[in-house]
């Protein structure tokens, strides 16, 4: 079955993202993110050491992929440091697409809400199209489509933590509120059942990166991940 | 303690600093982005550079001239979620 769909204006056939960090090698990397079948896969940027030879293994793997990147701002406190971070993954990865992270809390990496509609109001004007990670809040979610947010990516559960999704019924009303914004749910699926509840739920897609990249065996989680996000469609 | 250069050699060995990355470095003499990277051994493709915070396109490398004091970012792709 074929379920294509579009993000912002780009046409995709997966609606499974898919991240690159964390895997044991970069083949498994490559393998588990083929196995997925995704389209996006998100990467990031890191600081440079004078005179080092640059560990460019995992993106000499990655740019060879046909898939569409998705920086992120992992890492950025502050709505300047935030901005910066996307002017330069813009011009290095030569997309406009940005997932935006402003986070507010070092422990559990919590979006800081006040920054992050700071910094999407900013991105916008530029000319990006942001995807804010966010927590599941319904007014934060509104501030966000009222600076120009066409893209909402609410947490389920804390970054990493794989608790699935802790408050469902705040997905659902994001969906019913919104109907007309692509909702992708970011951070905190565990299981494969996660995500086909994600997607029950009524969510536009997943991405997920601990889950499989962690997993024992993560070419067959992130197959199982992609047969759970059809599945979910389809239920 | 280290002893302090007399006093009026300090000041200005000092603002001949710049921080790559967050490492001092002396600037001898003045620099573009390009020769900075270059002195440094910076690969030019593949990194995106920030000066005190500011997003600086490739396409001024050449001629945007580092100051004395100045932060420098240099950064590169890696893997991410």
């Amino acid at each position: 079955m074929t379920d294509s769909w579009s993000l912002g204006d780009t046409h995709l056939q997966s609606r499974l993202m898919i991240g690159s960090a964390l895997y044991p090698s970069p083949q498994v990397m490559q393998t588990a993110i083929e196995a997925s079948g995704a389209d996006i896969v998100t990467v990031s940027l890191r600081r440079q050491t004078a005179g080092q030879n640059m560990d460019t293994n995992h993106w000499q793997w990655l740019n060879q992929m046909p898939v569409h990147w998705l920086p992120n701002t992992a890492g950025c406190y502050g709505v300047r440091e935030a901005v910066t971070t996307a002017h330069m993954a813009r011009e290095m990865f030569d997309t406009h697409w940005l997932k935006l992270e402003v986070i507010g809390d070092e422990q559990t990496l919590q979006p800081d809400p006040f920054g992050l509609v700071e910094a999407a109001d900013l991105l916008i004007k530029d000319g990006f199209e942001v995807f804010p990670y966010m927590t599941d809040d319904l007014v934060l979610a509104q501030r966000l489509v009222d600076v120009g947010c066409r893209i909402l990516m609410p947490w389920a559960s804390p970054i990493g933590s794989g608790q699935g999704i802790r408050q469902p019924q705040n997905l659902q009303l994001l969906r019913e509120r919104f109907p007309e914004v692509q909702l992708i749910v970011d951070a905190g699926l565990g299981r494969p059942s996660d995500a086909a509840t994600a997607m029950e739920l009524g969510c536009d897609g997943v991405l997920l990166n601990s889950a499989i990249a962690l997993s024992p065996d993560p070419t067959r989680m992130a197959q199982a991940f992609g047969h759970a996000v059809a599945a979910g469609r389809m239920g | 303690m280290s002893q302090r250069p007399n006093a009026i050699n300090l000041p200005e060995r000092e603002s001949q600093e710049i921080e790559v990355n967050h490492v001092p470095h002396r600037l001898t003499t003045p620099l573009s982005v390009t020769s900075l990277l270059t002195q440094l051994a910076h690969p030019l493709d593949g990194v995106a550079v920030a000066v005190n915070g500011a997003f600086v396109p490739k396409s001024q490398w050449c001629t945007q001239t580092l100051n004395p004091g100045d932060q420098i970012e240099v950064v590169a792709p890696m893997q991410g979620g």
